[in-house]
């Protein structure tokens, strides 16, 4: 990307944002978009591991077709804190509000987002909803799944179904209120010359994930507060005794929590395109075609969500009225997956950590979109309806694909955010490691699916314990690979190499300004005149980095 | 006052208050867009039921009361004018018209929260309040439960939103009073203006849902 008139903020000069004040106030008052960013990984991070440590126990219970290790009542409490925490706590806010936040400014040029004091509001709205999960969970936690389908949820829960509905409908509204500033900000707040087709990418997918955001997530509030209104009076409008209809239910839930997907899928997309085109060093190829991927995607995924109730008894035709959207949808995905392709095709291809995650992502996330179209189809979703089959699906598109993007984003513009490098070999291998010991963990899934386990017991038939055990055996690999980053990015912090403004030489506004960036983002306001991803020829780079010269 | 008024500068992250303004109302359009969906889920799972329980839902309105429910769309839609009144008169830099406007919109607002209240008192006499007091005449008594918790959840929530929109007009009444809006910017007004327009207009909506449809022949 050309930039004129621009001079890049000198380091020594300008103090940058971690500098520009301390103290706790200067970080709890803040309305600074990169320090916002900043805490909200803090958030995710700490529900990433909470929601992983039920996994975890999920697993180990597993291990044994008897599940002797928790009670069955357990196990249920298990796997609906594993859901909920993984889905509104770590899944839906990971990217948008950590990357999102940090980068969607720098990436257009604006000094800050629309409406800094709301930002900091959806943060606070956050680790509100946050405490009432953590509360919900000290108290003994809740055992309905994270779908909260009622009659369990309202009449037949045994667990505190209450202050969990309750957690869920605030944590909604922080994501509405980041996905209506990132919209405002996208439209009003980008700089001279920075028309909607020079955008970068992950904006793209950012706007797209925030449309999705704010339609979607309105309805999962009110579904959970009729549900809860119904817990609460002991009647209410899904109550079949007097005439209401469970179903309902779920076509409102789900209504919310499939485009909730694309709030996981879309911005892990957006971080995967930045990432292939800076290390294939190349353009992207067929830009407008994933710029406007991202949107029918967002658009489309909103009149599919039936495919979750096949085999309730819907009818025949709006079934297969469901299965036909369903198909349709992956037709924006597969062109994107064979954009990127086409984007490394005579590429100058370097396989640094953030390559290597957005690579696995592009090989989990077909698996999983592939395996998408099995089960919307409508005859063989009543034999893989709630088996495993569906979880290994939808686990690689949200843990194989979101968490590798969200990775490679992180690993990608670590140098930006915290001006330090990263040690590449240990990154290179939590990268081959997550890959790896992810399909341990969730191919084998499939295979359980297909042969009939279903989900949600925690004891099963010992011929299926061969595939039980390998998966456990891969979960313990993802583990350390999880774990890892936390290990040698704490220690980047202290003793890595300082990055320049530009470690990657990649393109785009974020890495014109210094590492860290300054308080207000530029110095000087960019004025962008040409398309993003102009990457240099080969040739000019000669002067690069040993580690980032061709291979001969 | 009108010095600090003309010393108005825009917030750090804006190139000008024009840029400010019509991104503060941009905002406002994309969050009504959420509460559109917010209403929407109920109205769908009323639509449904409307549906399923015709003839229920036939019965069970005509419980409703129908006058307090006329008067009220009367009182919200005059409060609308009133609102435009006040923005009208910020672009006109009347300071004291803008006051009395909002004052009178709020005064609207609060004169349709207290029939509303008084009309609960009725329903509650008429024996149609779910849990509390429920024995309702005609229809299956499921279905006429289902319309009357519709009832009050749609009308509670919007209360609840009138409650905040007559919040926030007193509160822009008392800027206006000090100044806030005489050098020429007042998108925070039309940004409350905005709000209370869309309550209104759910309120219509909710009208057509619960007062008319048993009545109609
Ligand atoms: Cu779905």
């Amino acid at each position: 990307m050309t930039v004129t008139t621009f001079i890049p903020a000198k380091s020594t000069a300008v103090k940058n944002y971690l500098t520009a004040g301390f103290g706790i106030r200067s970080w709890l008052l803040t309305t600074d978009h990169k320090r916002i960013g900043l805490m909200f990984f803090g958030s995710v991070t700490f529900f990433f591991f909470i929601g992983g440590a039920a996994a975890t126990l999920i697993r180990l219970d597993l291990l044994d077709p008897a599940g002797r290790l928790v009670q069955p009542d357990m196990y249920n409490r298990l796997f609906t804190m594993h859901g909920v925490v993984m889905v509104w706590f770590f899944l839906i806010p990971s990217i948008p509000t950590t990357l999102g936040n940090f980068f969607l400014p720098l990436m257009i040029g604006a000094k800050d987002l629309a409406f800094p004091r709301l930002n900091l509001l959806s943060w606070y709205l956050f680790n509100a909803s946050g405490i009432l999960a953590v509360y919900f969970l000290l108290v003994g936690g809740v055992d309905t799944g994270w779908t909260f389908y009622t009659p369990l949820s309202s009449q037949y829960a045994t667990g505190h179904v209450l202050p969990a509905a309750m957690a869920v409908f605030v944590n909604g509204f922080s994501s509405i209120l980041t996905g209506l500033n990132f919209i405002v900000t996208t439209h009003r707040l980008r700089a001279p010359g920075m028309t909607w087709f020079r955008l970068p990418l992950f904006v793209w997918a950012i706007y797209a994930t925030s449309l999705v955001m704010v339609l979607a997530t309105p309805v999962l509030a009110m579904t959970l507060a009729l549900m809860s209104m119904e817990r609460f009076l002991g009647i209410g409008l899904f109550d079949p005794a007097i005439g209401g209809d469970p179903l309902l239910f779920q076509h409102l839930f789900w209504f919310y929590s499939h485009p909730a997907v694309y709030i996981m899928i879309l911005p892990a997309m957006g971080v995967v395109s930045e990432v292939i085109a800076c290390y294939a060093r190349k353009p992207v190829f067929g830009y407008r075609g994933m710029a406007y991927a991202l949107m029918s995607i967002a658009v489309i995924g909103f009149f599919v969500w039936g495919h979750h109730m096949f085999v309730t008894g819907m009818s025949l035709y709006s079934g297969v009225v469901f299965s036909f959207m369903s198909f349709i949808v992956a037709v924006p995905s597969a062109i994107k997956v064979f954009n990127w392709i086409a984007t490394l095709h005579k590429g100058w291809i370097t396989f640094d950590a953030p390559m290597l995650y957005a690579l696995g992502f592009v090989g989990l996330f077909t698996t999983g979109g592939v395996t998408g179209l099995v089960v919307a189809t409508l005859a063989a979703d009543v034999h893989l309806h709630d088996t495993y089959f569906v979880i290994a699906h939808f686990h690689f598109i949200m843990v194989g694909g979101t968490v590798s993007a969200y990775f490679a984003g992180l690993h990608y513009w670590w140098p930006k955010i915290t001006g330090r490098l990263y040690p590449e070999m240990w990154a290179r291998l939590a990268a081959i490691l997550t890959f790896t010991g992810f399909n341990f963990t969730f191919f084998p899934q499939f295979i359980l699916g297909y042969l009939g386990m279903p989900r949600r017991y925690h004891a099963y038939p010992p011929e299926f314990q061969v595939w039980n055990v390998l998966s456990s055996a891969g979960a313990s690999i993802l583990a350390i690979a999880y774990i890892l980053p936390l290990a040698y990015l704490g220690w980047s912090l202290l003793y890595g190499k300082r990055a320049g403004s530009n470690p990657w030489h990649a393109t785009g506004l974020e890495w014109m300004t210094s590492s860290p960036p300054p308080e207000h983002n530029f110095v000087r306001t960019p004025v962008v005149t040409s398309a993003p991803y102009a990457y240099p020829d080969p040739e000019t780079l000669a002067d690069e980095p040993a580690g980032r010269r061709p291979q001969a | 006052m009108s010095q600090r008024a003309a010393a108005l500068k825009p917030e750090m992250q804006y190139a000008d208050l024009a840029q400010q303004g019509e991104t503060a109302q941009l905002g406002m359009w994309i969050f009504l867009a959420t509460e559109v969906l917010f209403f929407g889920g109920m109205m769908a799972a009323y639509l449904a039921y409307r549906m399923t329980y015709n003839a229920d839902f036939d019965a069970a309105a005509k419980e409703s009361v129908i006058w307090i429910g006329s008067v009220n769309t009367a009182v919200l839609v005059t409060s609308s004018l009133t609102m435009v009144m006040a923005i009208h008169a910020a672009a006109e830099r009347e300071r004291q018209p803008i006051v009395y406007f909002l004052l009178a919109t709020a005064a609207l607002g609060l004169i349709f929260l207290g029939l509303k209240g008084y009309e609960y008192v009725e329903d509650y006499n008429d024996a149609v309040v779910p849990v509390l007091n429920f024995h309702p005449k005609e229809g299956n008594p499921g279905a006429v439960e289902l319309f009357w918790l519709f009832y009050f959840y749609a009308t509670l929530l919007h209360a609840v939103h009138l409650t905040i929109g007559i919040i926030l007009v007193f509160f822009m009444a008392v800027r206006a009073k000090r100044g806030a809006f005489d050098a020429g910017y007042y998108a925070p007004l039309e940004v409350v203006g905005l709000y209370w327009s869309f309550v209104d207009t759910v309120w219509v909506f909710l009208f057509a849902l619960i007062y008319p449809i048993g009545r109609s022949g």
